[in-house]
C-alpha cells in the first residue's frame, strides 16, 4: 500500500526486537486500548547501557514500525543518548509518516522515557521529572 | 493470489455495464435536452433507463430521479422531507443510530437547524425492530429514514414492516438502500417506501451515478438548481453513459438475485464458521437477517489497520471499523452503536463478497487470517494481559 513507506512496510512486516524480557531492568508501558495504541518496551541494563530492548504493541502498522524503529535506535547505545531520542528522529528514519500517524511517533519516544523511569525509579535514580511527560493525560487520547 | 474481499466498498464493473457505457459514449453522446436527433436520440437513450430502472424497483419511470450517487440521493430525500413537514410544524424525525454519514450528518445539520432527532438503538446488538420505529412515532413526525441494510455488519433491516407502520401513521419513509438493491428483492410499491437510494458502484455499475426513487407526491426540494432536467428537481446534464450503466448493471443483478444470493451466501457462511472457530472473536451483525456476502468480526487484542496491512500483503482486499483506518480517533459509530467497545471494535475486519468470489478465495482468507490474527496477538501487551489473567476477556 502505498499509505506507507517502503521502510515503514519493511519493519512492520519484519519488526524488529518484538517480544519480552524476562527480569527486565526497566518496562514502560504507554497508550491505552480505547484510544487504538498501546506500546510497551522492556529494556535490559549494564553500565548505563542498553543492551537488550524488546517491545510489544497493540496498534497499526505505523505503531507497530516506530516500535521496532525506535528499539533498533537504542539497542547498545548508552541510557543518556536513548533519553534524546525525539519522535521526529523515529519518523525520519523511517522515512516519513503520514500526518495522523505522527502519534505514533510520539508513542515511541515516550515508551522508551517510561521505560527508562522506571529503570531509574527501580534503583533508585534521581531524575529530573520534566523530562519523563505523562502519557496518560496527553491531548492525543483525551 | 489476490482475493477481492471488499465489495461493500465498491465492485468490479461487470462487462454489461461497462459495454452500454461504451455504446452510449460512442453514439449517444448527444444532450438529452437538445433539439435536434442527436439530441433526442440521448434522450431516449435516458427514458429507456428509467424505465428499466423502474421496472426493477416496482415504481413508475417519472418517480425515478438520476443523481451523482447514493449520498446525494440521501441528502436530497431527507432535506426534502424535512422542508415539507416543517411547513406543516412537524420538525421530528426518526432514523437509526447505525445509519451510513450520508445519512448521519445531514440530520446533524437539519438539528442545528432545529429538528429533533431520535436514533433508534441497535438494542440486542444486531438490528432493530419496526416495534421501535412505530413506538418512536410522533404527531410531528415528518420522516422515518431506516437503511435497508447495513454496510458494515450486514444486518438486513425490517422494511416492509417499517413501511406498513409508516404508511398508516402518514409518516415519509425513506430507505438508504445502497448495500440492498440488486442483493436483495425490493419491490417500493409492495414494500410501502416513499423515498429509496441507491448507487450504482454497489452492484458493479459505474461510479458517480445513483437514483433517488421518490413516490408521485412527494415534493423534492432542489440541491442543484439548473436547468430542466430530472423534472426540475436535479440541475445538470445527465452523466448518460453512467446513467445506462447503472441501469445495464441493476438490470443484470436483479435477474440473478435467487442464483448469486444462494452462491455468495453459501460462501459467507463456510466464512463465518471458519473464522468462529478463532478464539475470542465475535461475529457482527444479525446472524439470520443478513446481506448475502457480509462477513463481520471483531478479534480481541488486535488492531484492525495492522490486521488489513498484513492480509494485503497475502492478497486479501478487506476493510476494518478501526480508529486507524477512518482517520479519527474513534473506532466505527456502526461497532460503538452496536455495543462493541472501543477496546475490541479496533479489532475489526469486514470482508464482503460476491459472485466473482470462489470457494478457492474463501479457502485462502480462511489460511491468512487465523495466521495473522494469531502473529498480531503474538506482539501484543493487551493479548499478553489477556492471556496471564491481568486483564479480562471481553469477547
Amino acid at each position: 500500500m502505498a499509505l506507507y513507506s517502503e521502510v515503514v512496510m519493511d519493519h512492520f512486516m519484519h519488526p524488529r526486537n518484538v517480544g519480552v524480557i524476562e527480569n527486565p531492568d526497566g518496562v514502560g508501558q504507554v497508550g491505552n486500548a480505547k484510544c487504538g495504541d498501546i506500546m510497551k518496551i522492556y529494556l535490559k541494563i549494564e553500565n548505563d547501557i542498553i543492551v537488550d530492548v524488546k517491545f510489544e504493541t497493540f496498534g497499526c502498522g505505523s505503531a507497530i514500525a516506530s516500535s521496532s524503529m525506535a528499539t533498533e535506535m537504542i539497542k547498545g547505545k548508552p541510557i543518556s543518548e536513548a533519553l534524546t531520542l525525539t519522535n521526529k528522529a523515529v519518523a525520519e528514519a523511517l522515512d516519513g509518516l503520514p500526518v495522523h500517524k505522527i502519534h505514533c511517533s510520539v508513542l515511541a519516544e515516550e515508551a522508551i522515557k517510561s521505560a527508562v523511569k522506571d529503570y531509574y525509579d527501580r534503583n533508585g535514580i534521581s531524575y529530573d521529572p520534566k523530562f519523563f511527560p505523562d502519557c496518560e493525560h496527553c491531548e492525543h487520547c483525551e | 493470489m489476490k482475493v477481492y474481499a471488499d465489495n461493500a466498498a465498491t465492485t468490479k464493473m461487470s462487462d454489461i455495464a461497462i459495454a452500454a457505457m461504451t455504446d452510449c459514449y460512442y453514439k449517444y453522446y448527444g444532450n438529452p435536452s437538445s433539439l435536434h436527433t442527436v439530441g433526442q436520440e440521448a434522450k431516449e437513450k435516458l427514458e429507456d433507463a428509467r424505465a428499466r430502472v423502474a421496472a426493477c424497483l416496482g415504481c413508475e419511470p417519472k418517480e425515478i430521479y438520476f443523481t451523482s450517487g447514493g449520498s446525494e440521493a440521501d441528502n436530497q430525500a431527507i432535506i426534502s422531507a424535512a422542508r415539507s413537514g416543517a411547513k406543516k410544524g412537524k420538525k421530528h424525525i426518526i432514523s437509526t443510530a447505525f445509519e451510513h454519514h450520508a445519512v448521519l450528518h445531514t440530520l446533524q445539520r437539519l438539528e442545528k437547524e432545529g429538528f429533533e432527532i431520535t436514533l433508534l438503538d441497535v438494542h440486542n446488538g444486531h438490528n432493530i425492530t419496526a416495534h421501535q420505529v412505530k413506538d418512536a412515532i410522533r404527531e410531528d413526525t415528518c420522516l422515518v429514514t431506516a437503511m435497508y441494510a447495513n454496510n458494515e455488519i450486514g444486518s438486513i433491516l425490517p422494511i416492509p414492516e417499517i413501511g406498513a407502520i409508516c404508511k398508516a401513521a402518514g409518516v415519509i419513509f425513506h430507505t438508504d438502500a445502497v448495500q440492498a438493491v440488486g442483493h436483495i428483492h425490493i419491490n417500493v410499491k409492495e414494500q410501502n417506501i416513499d423515498m429509496l437510494s441507491l448507487s450504482a458502484h454497489k452492484f458493479h455499475g459505474p461510479k458517480g451515478v445513483g437514483v433517488l426513487y421518490a413516490r408521485r407526491g412527494i415534493a423534492l426540494q432542489n440541491l442543484i438548481d439548473g436547468g430542466a432536467q430530472e423534472r426540475g428537481k436535479r440541475g445538470g446534464t445527465e452523466n448518460l453513459p453512467g446513467i445506462c450503466g447503472l441501469a445495464a448493471a441493476l438490470e443484470d443483478a436483479c435477474a440473478h438475485i435467487d442464483e448469486n444470493a444462494a452462491k455468495v451466501s453459501a460462501m459467507r457462511d463456510k466464512l463465518i464458521a471458519g473464522l468462529s472457530q478463532i478464539p475470542h472473536c465475535a461475529l457482527n451483525g444479525d446472524p439470520v437477517n443478513r446481506l448475502p456476502g457480509n462477513v463481520s468480526f471483531c478479534f480481541e487484542g488486535i488492531e484492525g489497520e495492522a490486521l488489513l496491512l498484513y492480509l494485503d500483503a497475502y492478497g486479501i482486499c478487506a476493510s476494518s471499523g478501526s480508529a486507524c483506518t477512518s482517520g479519527s480517533l474513534d473506532p466505527s459509530h456502526v461497532l460503538l452503536a452496536i455495543g462493541r467497545i472501543h477496546d475490541v471494535a479496533h479489532g475489526s475486519l469486514r470482508l464482503s463478497l460476491d459472485h466473482n468470489n470462489t470457494n478457492e478465495d474463501i479457502d485462502h482468507i480462511l489460511t491468512a487470517v487465523p495466521q495473522v490474527v494469531s502473529l498480531l496477538r503474538n506482539m501484543s501487551p493487551v493479548w499478553r494481559d489477556l492471556q496471564n489473567g491481568t486483564r479480562e476477556y471481553i469477547l
